[in-house]
Order: structure tokens, then sequence, then C-alpha cells
């Protein structure tokens, strides 16, 4: 009997008109895709992109060179050099970031004690060569002074969690 | 000049130059259909998929179609070194060409057909049976592992389906009592054949499915196994031309369907206000809506294995339909139901 069932459901196309309405109904359903240029998904605050250095409010730069970063970057991207600036403070004079040994395992910002090394929001850096993902001061610090606002906020998002 | 006005204005002249002027307004549409066609797949199957599909070149990617067309022509036609030449080219031809030498005899509407031979259903079947030579020589000609034995699994499945497809075109001839696709179609005024045959009609759809080599039956192109099937070897326009073939052929047997069993180009009810929507619009309209379900269980079913093919082909659609010629036959001798 049972098998007498079976063929009917089989020979009646049963499973068949079953999937054809799933398909159906998932004509009708919300795409998942996003236009993505122009569309972007979520990010979270503890999104690790693409990196900056900060300065204070007054446009002091943070980065002491305590080299921690450096220390504890697993991929050995970080190179830092320092010199006592004329005011007497020390500071950085080179702060290069191999952008295509760096792993983004966000390391550098956990060492930074002054919040100076940050990975930002932003992703979309990629280059056409290899030399523009050398980043230098120069860069990690505009990159910093055009991050500013969304990265102070999503230091503020996740200042609990720390 | 005298002479050359004579000849152009002579009958036979003017009856050439009507039929290319048909031959073209058949064609031309037809192409512009094929190119529809890929864009519609290709988002009706995205958005079955929770994609969106193509939908940035031009107006909700309207323009797609020309774009894949001029990338096509600009690629490079690559002949490999150990095909056979001839065969290689002239396959891609004949697959396109048979696609739409078939058109011939479709009715759109009420004596809107560029030819109406007597036996149209015959010329039909004998054009789509052609279909599986482009297809072997494509194989063939390659001179390749993958094409032949997309080639050969091609072969076999267009033969095995083509069997119940003439089984059940001759209870349509049987219920309609003519080999003309317009009379077929005029059988069909107070009741469309895919309600007293529908066994028939589900057969003859699934049959098509298989012929025109699309999923769940495209295993001759299974792309997990045999990359591409017969046209792995293929580049350019020559590849083109499958495609446009293999869709045109789709629209063509959507067509058939639709010409059969879903009343070709008469309205769905015997009203006189939907008459006033012409012929060829119904037509295309229930083109279209096989052409949905065409695309619609490509997105559903999963590809079926070669010996299940065959076991559905031989020892369930041959019998099946072979009883329901019978079955038919019986009925309407029975009933004193047959066409006079």
């Amino acid at each position: 009997m049972s098998s007498l069932v079976a063929a009917a459901r089989s020979f009646l196309l049963l499973e068949i008109i079953k999937g054809l309405g799933l398909t159906l109904k998932y004509l009708f359903k919300p795409k998942a895709t996003l236009n993505y240029p122009y569309e972007k998904g979520f990010i979270s605050p503890r999104f690790r992109g693409e990196h900056a250095l900060r300065r204070y409010p007054n446009g002091e730069e943070r980065c002491i060179t305590c080299k921690l970063c450096e220390a504890i970057c697993p991929a050995q991207a970080i190179t830092i050099e320092s010199e006592p600036r004329p005011d007497g403070s020390r500071r950085t004079t080179r702060y290069d970031i191999d952008m295509t040994k760096c792993i983004y395992c966000g390391f550098c910002q956990e060492a930074c004690p002054v919040d100076a090394i940050v990975e930002g929001p932003n992703f979309e850096f990629a280059t056409e060569t290899r030399e523009e993902l050398y980043y230098d001061k120069e860069k990690l610090l505009s990159n910093g002074d055009r991050w500013e606002t969304e990265i102070a906020r999503n230091l503020a998002a996740d200042a609990r969690y720390r | 000049m005298e002479t050359i006005t004579r000849f152009l204005t002579s009958p036979m002249m003017i009856e050439l130059i009507w039929t290319v002027a048909q031959i073209f307004a058949v064609i031309v549409p037809l192409l512009i259909a094929v190119a529809y066609l890929t864009l519609a797949e290709r988002r009706v199957i995205g958005l079955m998929q929770l994609r969106k599909g193509p939908n940035v070149v031009g107006p909700f990617g309207l323009f797609q179609p020309f774009a894949d067309a001029l990338k096509l022509l600009s690629k490079e036609t690559i002949l490999p070194s150990g095909a056979s030449k001839a065969v290689f080219v002239i396959a891609p031809m004949l697959t396109f060409i048979l696609s739409l030498v078939a058109w011939a005899v479709i009715p759109f509407g009420e004596g809107m057909v560029i030819a109406d031979v007597n036996v149209g259903i015959l010329y039909l079947f004998a054009i789509s049976s052609l279909g599986v030579y482009g297809v072997i020589m494509a194989g063939w000609a390659s001179n390749s592992k993958y094409p032949f034995l997309g080639a050969m699994r091609s072969a076999a499945q267009m033969i095995s389906y083509e069997v119940s497809l003439g089984l059940v075109i001759i209870t349509v001839i049987m219920a309609a009592g003519s080999l003309n696709l317009s009379d077929i179609v005029m059988a069909q005024k107070d009741m469309w054949f895919f309600i007293p045959l529908f066994p028939m009609f589900v057969i003859f759809f699934i049959s098509t499915l298989a012929e025109t080599n699309r999923a769940p039956f495209d295993l001759p192109e299974g792309e997990s196994e045999l990359v591409a099937g017969y046209f792995v070897e293929y580049s350019s326009m020559s590849f083109a031309l499958f495609f446009l073939g293999e869709y045109a052929n789709m629209i063509l047997m959507s067509g058939m369907t639709t010409t059969l069993f879903l009343g070709g180009w008469l309205p769905p009810f015997d009203w006189p206000i939907l008459y006033l929507i012409p012929g060829p619009i119904w037509f295309a309209l229930k083109v279209a809506l096989v052409l949905f379900v065409f695309l619609w269980v490509r997105a559903t079913t999963p590809r079926y294995r070669y010996d299940q093919l065959m076991r559905l082909g031989w020892k369930i659609f041959l019998p099946f339909t072979l009883i329901f010629v019978v079955l038919t036959g019986g009925v309407l001798l029975g009933f004193g139901l047959l066409p006079q």
C-alpha cells in the first residue's frame, strides 16, 4: 500500500509542485542583495579597517612613540623611528605600515596606550599599485583627520567594553 | 530602366519581397525576444534565489543583452588545432538556422503564418529532430573529450524524448483531426486541449524541457561534470550562435506548446470583447507564460542523473503516452467525438 502511495505521489509530481510553490514564494520575498557601491551593509563599531593615526583636538598628534604596536604586530608590518622634538617631547619621525603585510588583527590598537593608532571603518582603499599600500606617517595622519568623527564615535560606542 | 521596373513589379518579385518582409517580421521580434529571454532568465532565477540579477546596464538592466552581445562579438574566435574545421564552423550555424526555420509554420494569428502548409506539425517535428545534428557535429568536430561526451548524452536524450513527444503530438492530431497548425488552433475554439489532454500536456512540457536540454535535463551541458558540454571549445560568435539557437529553441518549443495545447492565438474565453486584443498578443502572452515556467523549473529542480533520465523517458513516458494514444483514440471513436 505504501509503495502504491509513493508511486501515486511521484506520478502526480507532488514533490515537484511543492518545490515549484516554494520557489514561487521566494520570487516575491525581499531580496538579500545590497546594491553595493550605492548601498552598504552595517559595520560594527569594532570593525577593523584601514589604519589611521589620530590627533588630540588641539592638533597635537597622539602617538608618543612607545613602540608597543610595533612590538606586538604579529606580521611585523609596523616600522617606527623616533627622536625628541625641539620642545622636548618624544615624537615619531617615521611611522610606516606595510598594508600588504598587515593582517588586520587589531593588536596595534589594543596595545596603544593613547588611542593613537586605530583601525577605522574604511575598507575601500584598494589601489592600483603595490607601492601605494606602503603607508607612511603622513598618509596615516591624513586618514586620521579624514575619519576622525567616525573613529571617535566608534571608540565611544565601544568604550564600555574595553 | 524599364526592364528593371518591370522585373521589380512582376508578380513573382512582389511575392518574393512580400515573403522576405514576412520573414523579417517574424525573425526580428524573435531575435529581440531571444535577447530578452536571456535577461529574463537571469532576473527570474536571481529573484528566486533572493538575488536581484543584472540591473545595472541601462534602466532595470534592460541593455544587458546588448552588452553581452558586444562582449561576445569583440572576442576572438578560436579554432582548435585538432578540430575538423568545416564541421566545427557549420555546427553552430546549423543549430541557429534550424531554430529559426521552424517558425515558418507557427501561426501567430488568424491567417498570420508564413507558410500555411498542411503538414505543418510534421515539419515542426522534423526540424526539431534535426536540432540534434548541430549538437552532434559540434561535439564530434571539437575533437575533445567533454564536448564529445556532451554530444553523446544530448543525442541519446533528444532521441529518447522525441519518441514520447511524437506520441503526444499524435493524440493532439487525433483530437484536432488535422496536421495543419492553424486548424489545430481553431479546433481548440471551444476548449483548449490542455484540459481534456492534461496528462499529455504535462508530458509534452517535460519532454520539451528534455528536448531543449534545459534543467532538470541539462546533462549535455552539465557544468559541474562536463564544463559546458558540447560547446566547450566554442568562443565568441560561434558560441553566441549556439546560445541564441538554444534560447530560440526554447521559444519555439513554447510556441509549439501554445499552439498544440494552449489555443495558439485564441483568447482564453470565447467572449467577443477578448477578440479586441489581436491574436499575436495572446500568442506572445501564452508563449511568455510557458517560458516563465521553463525558467521557474530551472530555478527549482536539480539535474537528473543519466540513468534516471533514460528511465523516465523509456520506462514511464513511452508506455504512458502509448496507452494514452490508444485511450484517446478509443474515447473519440466510442463516443463519436471524432473531428470531421
